[in-house]
């Protein structure tokens, strides 16, 4: 299985909506999206049977028995997260623990227990010979990475004979995105023309080269801003990054985002224009 | 009663990415000055690119990663075992692995034969700089790094006696939650579409979570159905403003100017929401006095 992951290293450049035209394209038998801190794939995909939804567990949470607990403060001193506080007893704010376990290991009383934690929900879509797997990170949990890497797992397991898998990433450089570059067969970036569009597809690029990724560069709502564009033209020409194409500001994409579709269910410029980003793409990821 | 929003602190979050957070937190501190605006967005940091702040220093943010004596490792494991975020690996000799390191210092304290100690890795840097009035905090993540979370922590220590504003990263998840943890009020950027609508759901359990008064700004309106401002109706949430699409600003903005310092109109109009804001700000902090 071939895989094609989309970032944009800066957030709303239209990840989402290239992914989804994507899979349209492809007829993709296998798709996911990464982005578990906010996932929106699902509100474009047409899936009408419900998923199998599965808890996920992050890391443990230290929980405190105070009828153990003996008051000599070492779990306070050790944790490096400042998640445990005294006041009348000794508490863990759950937010701030890390389940790193060093106040279960330096507790003398044997008061602290490490408890499993549900940290969000996995979603697998099934039918026939398609997979659909996502995600939603619990408010108030970290570890972003293991979910992202058990999304991608659970997509490999359920598609294994899909020769295409479309991946929608997640905006950023850090945890996520690195878990979700690993293995993948191309990442296609989505930038923007504007001075922040430029500087967060710089350090994208950046990150996706120090994880060995192979790279392509397309820009969404090119004529906005047309300079702007051209310089992006210019970097990937320098930088030896395959560019495959420009679309441009198209309404017609807010309006079919709303009612549910993918852009390319509805004729207009920004349809043609990801059709023609997808057929320059496509020979990347299989090369 | 004379109240002062003087060191308040007001984070701007979004859930969804690319919806204005940076648009309106630099507008903000630009008309709120003096002002403090920090770019807690430590993996794409913008907000500099706008106040191209003069006379930026740098400092160095650093995490405590361990670091092995071969001569004293007998490879017993114990750390590898005990490390739940596998930063550690024993193949002939013990590895680690920066990136994932969580630098909770637990290999240290399980290692019986203290072959273990602590260094610095520099993993981004605090840029500080002025433009106008406006105290410009910038944190910037090394690329190939996996967390800027000690990075937040400390753009976020700092005893400035001016208004904070506090660009978010986008999400909900922990850089987001670090960057609020200590702000005064939420300010909510949302999107009039169905993405926007489902992440502005994200942001709104996550503030409740938090238990932070917060209010929202619906960003790039269009003179079309608004499924942001119905979810703002059914949770009786208070909106502030309705920013309708506008080229020229886009325009502008995309140039990496700041709109308020260019244009009157955009001016008086943060000018009027900073105000709102304020009120708010100040009829919390009477409350819980």
């Amino acid at each position: 299985m071939k895989q094609l992951l989309i970032l944009s290293g800066k957030g709303g450049t239209g990840k989402t909506t290239v992914a989804g035209a994507f899979i349209q394209l492809a007829d993709a038998k296998a798709y996911a999206d990464c982005d578990v801190d906010a996932p929106n794939l699902h509100l474009v995909s047409d899936w009408t049977e419900a998923p199998t939804r599965s808890d996920y567990y992050g890391l443990p949470v230290a929980q405190i028995d105070n009828e153990r607990c003996i008051g000599c403060d070492l779990c306070r001193t050790h944790c490096r997260f400042a998640a445990i506080t005294v006041q009348e007893a000794y508490t863990v704010h759950p937010f701030a623990c890390e389940g790193c376990g060093v106040c279960s290991y330096v507790c003398p009383a044997a008061a602290i227990r490490m408890e499993p934690a549900v940290a969000g929900e996995h979603k697998l879509y099934a039918a026939e010979n398609t997979v659909f797997s996502t995600a939603q990170l619990k408010m108030g949990s970290g570890n972003s990475g293991k979910l992202v890497t058990e999304v991608k797992k659970q997509m490999r397991q359920h598609a294994q004979t899909a020769d295409l898998a479309i991946i929608d990433g997640s905006p950023g450089i850090g945890c996520p995105v690195i878990a979700s570059v690993s293995g993948v067969d191309l990442v296609l970036i989505v930038a923007e023309p504007s001075v922040s569009g430029i500087s967060d597809m710089e350090r994208i690029v950046q990150t996706a080269r120090k994880l060995g990724a192979k790279i392509a560069v397309c820009i969404n709502k090119y004529d906005i801003h047309p300079d702007y564009s051209e310089q992006i033209a210019r970097y990937c020409e320098k930088a030896q990054l395959p560019f495959t194409g420009r679309i441009p500001f198209d309404p017609a994409v807010v309006r079919a985002v709303n009612a549910g579709r993918s852009v390319v269910d509805i004729d207009c410029p920004a349809a043609e224009a990801i059709r023609q980003v997808f057929e320059n793409t496509l020979p990347y990821v299989f090369a | 009663m004379v109240t002062e929003t003087g060191n308040k602190r007001i984070a701007v979050l979004s859930g969804k990415g690319g919806t204005g957070k940076t648009f309106l937190t630099v507008n903000l501190a630009a008309v709120a000055g003096p002002s403090v605006y920090i770019d807690c967005d430590v993996e794409e940091p913008n907000g500099h690119l706008f106040f191209r702040p003069d006379a930026v220093t740098d400092e160095a943010v650093t995490v405590r990663i361990p670091q092995v004596d071969p001569a004293l490792c007998t490879g017993c494991r114990k750390c590898v075992d005990f490390c739940r975020f596998h930063a550690l690996a024993f193949t002939k000799q013990l590895k680690i692995f920066d990136e994932v390191c969580h630098a909770c210092g637990g290999c240290l304290l399980v290692c019986p034969q203290q072959a273990l100690t602590e260094t610095d890795k520099t993993i981004g840097v605090i840029q500080s700089g002025r433009t106008q009035n406006v105290s410009v905090r910038t944190g910037v993540l090394q690329t190939g790094e996996a967390s800027g979370i000690p990075i937040i922590q400390k753009l976020l220590q700092n005893t400035d006696p001016h208004p904070q504003f506090i660009d978010c990263p986008p999400g909900s998840a922990c850089g987001v939650m670090e960057s609020i943890k200590d702000a005064d009020y939420c300010l909510i950027v949302a999107e009039p579409t169905a993405f926007g609508v489902h992440n502005l759901q994200m942001v709104y359990e996550l503030v409740r979570l938090f238990e932070k008064p917060f209010g929202v700004v619906i960003n790039k309106v269009l003179d079309e159905d608004n499924p942001a401002e119905r979810f703002c109706q059914k949770h009786r949430i208070p909106v502030f403003d309705r920013i309708p699409l506008d080229t020229k600003i886009g325009k502008l903005h995309s140039d990496g100017r700041i709109a308020a310092y260019v244009s009157d109109a955009v001016r008086a109009r943060f000018a009027t929401l900073w105000e709102k804001i304020q009120k708010e700000v100040q009829s919390e902090a009477t409350a819980h006095s």
